[in-house]
């Protein structure tokens, strides 16, 4: 018992001095846990349990901290004790967990920059009313000095994100957004205290700590939702977590988590559980839904000896399987090896903040710095011109840059982040803006996870249950595309009692001296030959047996997305796994021309990189472990909540939910941003071609910089706000002709 | 200009006792959940006590989470 879960963060008191003194906290995703009343139920059935001493919800993270004592409780019991009220709950890696949302200390920067900006601001202010009444020199000075002892600690310790970033760069042998606002930031309280000693008027302390304020807030935001983002990619995932039951030489059987397994244990796999590593059938028969590594939507009949891999479902009998190394699996091993080759193209992308920063940070340089010259060469001293040039850095310090391109990232993230769009990085959604061509996966993607009961109007409704109350009993696709028609009819289902389940081949049961079978073809005793159109026939006694026929569900609005991407002149293409018929189903469906079937992973690689070579930014949508490699490769990459990990990993969003209209959603506002990230440009250059002139010529007083620098940075912020509730609509692309 | 004097450390000596205060709430964690705890306010049950006993909370403190 006491090793069920000797595999979290093992166990916490350091010397156990009895058993009940051990301990563990563990953290939980709860992601479908949305308000007050959630938090009161999930902590309510949590703190029910015996053995758990304390559980904390926390709404925002949708996280649930819970200590429990290690003998009396493991953690399986706290997630189905969560199921049992409604809510899905998984496991969070302890390593994950910790840079959960509050890793940041960016906030405490924030609230010392804050302080310093608002009280050397009321110092200036008094000044700068003083220079029009009747202030003396000396309460002039007092106020420099302390003005000066508030800003030089203040941005010491604030500026430290910046200045380490901009040393990072220049140790590079780079230029970033960071470095002229660290010189910017240096040179300024520099040449403020010379002038605070010399006694002077021109002291730059406010500004100093007013770019330091704002520019914080910017990357405050920016940092907050991506820690929100990544947070809910990774409580989505660990809903997928696996557990295996693992078998004991000596019989014996145990859970561990499926990352703790390793080449050689014996697994057990009952009916309708998820396949936890790669592994060869060592006992049983059974048919294994292959949907979401090949796309593949017919179940593969495996028995002893057969390769099975991890991520797929057991949808027949129980098996037990040997664990082998991932290494020696050919299909992983090659979707690793083509998703890395594929990365690697994808990292040479430049942010669009970056690529300005690349004219923007040296022309600024060259600015200030000819301004120094110039002056010296006028004859006007050494002081007076590094004012001017430092004024010069001030006004052009890239607070648009800086400030307004993550601002309007962060509401278009927040944006697709409520309507269930989990943008992982803001260079994803940028990519996603200058896509011109759209590459579907079928299963799962414009399909629907399960298959449904195609056309069954031509059964009636008792034969129907009948079917449904033997099928009630199986784990099968099959059998549950059949109990699922049938609820839908509003049939009560009532499972049948002395229901027989023969892998790879079906369901029995005995009533009234009547045999029923459910099954294969050959199960239910129908001559091969015949209709080969059902794949499972039921059988009662002397009547001819019944053929069902199963078909996969389009995604409800699967047929308007794509009609609306090619109304927006979007090319819309259909590369799949599956067999080439149901592609083309699919195809037709969805009035996609373009599309091809029963490709392999090297093959929807292929082409998108043929694509590519014609100048085609891709964006790919798809789920299962055969596109991950396709995933990685386009230009920009989507993949539905249902995916598997690898493919939620790869993709740059991550959307909830059974509409296929998010597609939509995410390149509607992911335009949207790159067309306000422009306007926020130029509204900078707008600005900085009305002060630089004038910083130039040695009008900027520092009141006029902290004035100019505060209001630049609340419109382009304000600007960017507005795409929060601003109506979109997919307009047309414009192309090159 | 002598009231200076006293109002110039009254004004910043109240300034830096709201910054020690905002760092010491982010510090204790007062950040950490904000949507919960506007939630948290307007529960009407009475509070768990399951969860406030000192023993336990100095378990959970040893674990960083609250």
């Amino acid at each position: 018992m006491e090793a069920t879960l000797d595999l979290r963060n093992g166990a916490v008191g350091e010397a156990p001095s009895g058993p009940h003194e051990e301990t563990e906290t563990v953290t939980l995703s709860v992601p479908d846990m949305v308000c007050g009343n959630c938090i009161r139920t999930v902590e309510t059935a949590l703190r029910d349990i015996r053995g758990v001493k304390a559980a904390r919800a926390n709404l925002s993270s949708r996280r649930v901290f819970v200590t429990y004592d290690v003998p009396l409780v493991s953690l399986d019991d706290l997630i189905s004790a969560l199921k049992k009220t409604g809510y899905k709950a998984g496991p969070l890696n302890e390593s994950v967990a910790d840079n959960g949302v509050q890793s940041s200390d960016l906030l405490p920067r924030v609230g010392v920059a804050g302080f310093a900006a608002a009280n050397i601001m009321l110092l200036s202010v008094s000044v700068w009313s003083g220079e029009a009444s009747d202030m003396d020199s000396s309460v002039q000075s007092l106020f420099h000095w302390i003005s000066a002892l508030i800003a030089l600690p203040a941005v010491a310790y604030a500026g430290q994100p910046f200045f380490r970033s901009a040393a990072n760069a220049l140790r590079g042998r780079r230029l970033n957004m960071d470095v002229p606002i660290s010189l910017g930031i240096i040179l300024a309280c520099g040449m403020s205290l010379f002038q605070t000693i010399q006694g002077s008027a021109q002291v730059y302390f406010d500004a100093a700590a007013m770019l330091v304020f704002f520019l914080l807030i910017g990357r405050t935001l920016d940092e907050r939702m991506r820690a929100r983002a990544r947070g809910a990619a990774e409580n989505l995932l660990s809903l997928k977590a696996l557990s295996a039951t693992v078998v004991e030489d000596d019989g014996s059987s145990r859970s561990l988590p499926a990352r703790s397994l390793t080449p050689g244990m014996r697994i057990a796999v009952a009916a309708g559980e998820r396949i936890a590593a790669d592994g060869i059938v060592t006992s049983g028969t059974s048919e294994i839904d292959e949907s979401l590594i090949t796309g593949e939507t017919v179940p593969r009949t495996v028995k002893p000896g057969d390769r099975v891999h991890a991520g797929t479902v057991n949808g027949g009998g129980p098996i037990q399987l040997k664990a082998t190394a991932t290494i020696d699996n050919t299909l992983l091993a090659e979707i690793g090896r083509l998703m890395l080759a594929a990365e690697q193209s994808r990292g040479r992308y430049v942010r669009l903040a970056d690529r300005a920063a690349r004219f923007y940070a040296p022309a600024v340089h060259v600015l200030g710095l000819s301004t120094f010259i110039g002056w010296m060469i006028v004859g006007a001293g050494w002081e007076p011109a590094l004012t001017h040039a430092i004024s010069v850095l001030i006004i052009t310090c890239p607070c648009a840059l800086a400030l307004a391109v993550p601002a309007v990232q962060v509401a278009a993230m927040s944006r697709l982040f409520n309507q269930g769009i989990i943008v992982k990085a803001a260079d994803g959604l940028e990519r996603l803006a200058e896509v011109d061509t759209v590459v579907f996966d079928k299963t799962g993607t414009l399909t629907l996870e399960h298959i449904h009961l195609a056309d069954d109007s031509a059964i009636d409704d008792a034969v129907l249950l009948r079917a449904a109350s033997l099928a009630v009993a199986s784990r099968h696709p099959y059998a549950q595309a059949v109990v699922l028609a049938a609820r839908e009819r509003g049939l009560k289902v009532v499972a049948r009692e002395g229901v027989k389940e023969v892998p790879g081949s079906g369901l029995s049961a005995t009533s009234n001296g009547q045999e029923e079978r459910l099954g294969s073809a050959s199960w239910a005793g129908v001559p091969v030959a015949a209709n080969q159109e059902a794949s499972l026939w039921y059988h009662r006694g002397d009547e001819p047996p019944l053929g069902f026929r199963f078909a996969e569900r389009l995604r409800p609005d699967a047929h308007e997305t794509v009609k609306a991407l090619q109304d927006a002149d979007y090319d819309v293409e259909l590369i799949s796994g599956d067999r080439v018929d149901a592609v083309a189903l699919a195809a037709r469906g969805t009035s996609i021309d373009v599309w091809r079937g029963a490709t392999r992973p090297d093959q929807k690689l292929a082409r998108l990189d043929e694509l590519k070579s014609l100048g085609r930014k891709t964006l790919m949508v798809g789920d299962g472990l055969n596109d991950a490699p396709a995933l990685a490769a386009g230009h920009a990459s989507l993949s539905p909540a249902s995916a598997v990990e690898i493919s939620q990993t790869a993709a740059d969003a991550v959307f909830q939910g059974e509409r296929l209209q998010p597609v939509i959603q995410a390149l509607m506002v992911a335009r949207a941003a790159r067309r306000m990230a422009l306007q926020n440009f130029a509204i900078a250059i707008g600005y900085n071609a009305i002060f630089v002139p004038l910083a130039v010529s040695g009008h900027v007083t520092p009141l006029i910089a902290a004035v100019a620098m505060s209001t630049s940075s609340i419109l382009v912020t304000a600007n960017a706000i507005r795409l929060r509730s601003m109506r979109l609509c997919l307009t047309p692309l414009r192309r090159a002709p | 200009m002598i009231s200076l004097a006293w109002l110039l450390p009254a004004a910043l000596t109240l300034g830096f006792i709201g910054l020690l205060a905002f760092l010491w709430a982010l510090r204790s964690g007062q950040f950490d959940d904000l949507e919960g705890a506007g939630w948290r306010a307007i529960e009407d049950g009475e509070p768990s006590t399951k969860s406030a006993t000192p023993e336990t909370q100095a378990k959970g403190s040893t674990n960083g989470h609250r």
